[in-house]
């Protein structure tokens, strides 16, 4: 049997306003517990939401950025559901009128290939606040969870996809490409673990060529790519291996745990929430002007699509490598300063998708928060490019750099790394090697041309050995080519 | 409106309805929707959905942080906190 899987996605993007979306209370990110928790977040009695211009500026930005319709009037509805880290008892969201309408978002595959996702559409909403279930083993928290508001109200957009995805390579790719977007508009920082973007990852599999979709299930709360993954392969594979042994799959809620990589039901359909939904009457409808959205149309920073194509046409990068280095705004500011400062993108290029890359991704940082700064970078550059290091000691150099030791240059003085390229100096350590290695010299004279260069590349590395690795290789083999051919 | 849709009801909004008063709640609780059902019958054709009974648009409030940390005094008040945490009953989903 030939399975197919149907993917929908709704995903949590966390925009990046200074206060919530219904209080001035800030939104900065590893507050003390509660402390940026006002009246309204708390729903005390009395109070009245005041809805912050700058989530519909983002949210419209996002529209805009997916070719959407665009909601000119938005009306909030409450969702009823209790639950501890919802003090109001209802999050304030939207449903009949969004503020985004239809749109949709094109993705790469890594075959080359080109696919459109479609949204079904995007809306604002609140954040709830969150619940603490492992608390220190005091007497008075003992069976009892702790409730941190701080981040109740939050400004969130809610983007749902139509299920168009059909395997984990093209919800990575979709998930990859909405944080690409949202961080170049800059309405979001895209910080994944801290829960900026979230993913619920609704999955179901029909046998192929079947009109009609399989029973689905839902699992919640993702915030990485990897998990994503991990989480649609275990899933598919768990229905599928339900099906064929004669089963049904049974339209559930799962909640997926990043420790233990495994999903497990969470409510099943019987149970299911009724949210009771009806418009807020303390919010009345927010009316957009077509001259306000315009605005906002001409002024949409650079989109990604269009980054990757001019970072081809102006530094001359391959298209694979423009991808990757102006995926998302941080990555292409920090590569376009360090091209700029080093008048090398080619060199930049490799560096920032080398060793920067390599180094994030072992510290699990992003790149705004790299020890080596895009200045310092094109400082080490430089070197390489004016020899005074080689490649090989500029990597030694990155590693001081990354340390917190300092800058290219006093680095490489501190260390005395400076390449020698004094041919004085240069024919000593030749004529040092080919004095100690006399039968090594004969057999290479003996040589034909054929196998020459392979014996060469001892001598070489002779050499480079007894400068500690900072003659100029350049040099080096010239010198040594005249002397052994002399 | 029978006793269980009542029960059903009472779960939803977290109402604790002794087993002794259901049957007087699903009578008033029918009573209001014959009175909906009342409303519905009214001829609606041609007429705008509203979402909201005033005739007034939001105004939006501009980005900026005009709340400080009232911490203290929203925890004097509470049943029960720990390191800055309000303290609940554990719930697990």
């Amino acid at each position: 049997m030939e399975w197919e899987t149907v993917i929908g996605l709704e995903v949590h993007v966390q925009l990046a306003t200074k206060t919530k979306i219904f209080s001035g209370a800030s939104t900065a990110f590893g507050a003390e517990p509660n402390t940026q928790a006002c009246a309204i977040d708390l729903a005390m009695p009395g109070t009245l939401p005041s809805p912050n211009a700058e989530a519909f500026r983002y949210a419209v930005m996002f529209g805009l950025a997916i070719d959407a319709e665009i909601g000119k009037r938005s009306v909030f509805e409450r969702k009823n559901y209790f639950y501890p880290d919802l003090p109001k008892g209802y999050q304030t969201t939207q449903l009949a009128e969004p503020i985004v309408g239809a749109g949709h978002v094109d993705i790469q595959l890594e075959d080359g290939s080109e696919k459109r996702i479609r949204i079904h559409h995007a809306h604002l909403e609140e954040d709830a606040g969150k619940s603490l279930h492992d608390l220190s083993s005091s007497i008075a928290s003992q069976g009892m969870s702790g409730i941190d508001l701080n981040r109740a109200g939050t400004p969130l957009i809610e983007i749902v996809t139509e299920p168009d995805i059909r395997n984990a390579e093209e919800a990575v790719a979709f998930a990859r490409k909405l944080h690409s977007i949202v961080t170049s508009l800059g309405i979001c920082d895209g910080e994944m673990s801290q829960g900026s973007m979230r993913f619920d990852v609704n999955i179901s599999v029909r046998l192929k060529g079947e009109e009609e979709f399989g029973t689905r299930t839902e699992t919640k709360n993702l915030n990485s790519f990897k998990f994503m993954e991990k989480c649609i392969h275990q899933e598919v594979e768990r229905q599928i291996d339900v099906l064929e042994d004669g089963g049904t799959i049974t339209q559930e809620t799962r909640l997926y745990d990043g420790e233990t990589h495994t999903a497990r039901a969470m409510r099943s359909k019987e149970e299911a929430n009724d949210y009771r939904y009806f418009p807020c009457p303390d919010l009345l409808p927010v009316i957009l002007t077509d001259d306000y959205i315009e605005d906002l149309r001409q002024s949409l920073p650079e989109l990604p699509d269009a980054r990757k194509q001019r970072f081809q046409q102006d530094y001359g990068l391959s298209s694979y490598d423009a991808g990757v280095l102006g995926s998302d705004a941080a990555t292409a500011h920090y590569f376009e300063s360090c091209a700029t400062a080093a008048s090398d993108a080619k060199l930049a290029a490799n560096w920032v998708m080398g060793e920067i890359s390599a180094r994030l991704n072992a510290e699990e940082i992003s790149i705004s928060h790299a020890k080596v700064s895009a200045e310092q970078l094109a400082g080490l550059i430089s070197r390489i490019k004016d020899q005074t290091i080689s490649n090989k000691i500029a990597k030694q150099v990155f590693e001081a750099m990354w340390a917190g030791e300092g800058d290219a240059d006093s680095i490489i003085d501190t260390k005395g790394l400076k390449q020698v390229s004094d041919s004085g100096a240069i024919e000593k350590l030749v004529d040092d090697v080919i004095a100690n290695n006399p039968q090594q010299v004969e057999n290479y004279r003996k040589a034909d041309d054929a196998k020459r260069p392979k014996m060469l590349g001892f001598f070489v590395g002779q050499i480079m050995k007894a400068s500690k690795g900072q003659a100029n290789p350049q040099q080096v083999n010239k010198v040594l080519l005249d002397k052994l051919n002399a | 409106m029978n006793p269980s849709d009542v029960e059903k009801l009472a779960h939803l909004a977290r109402l604790e309805i002794s087993d002794d008063t259901i049957a007087e709640v699903s009578k008033s609780v029918s009573e209001v929707i014959k009175l909906v059902d009342q409303l519905q019958a009214a001829s609606t054709e041609g007429v705008e959905p509203m979402a909201h009974p005033q005739d007034a648009l939001q105004i939006l409030r501009s980005d900026e942080v005009t709340e400080g940390n009232v911490r203290d005094a929203f925890q004097a008040i509470a049943p029960a906190t720990e390191d800055g945490l309000y303290l609940v009953p554990k719930v697990i989903d």
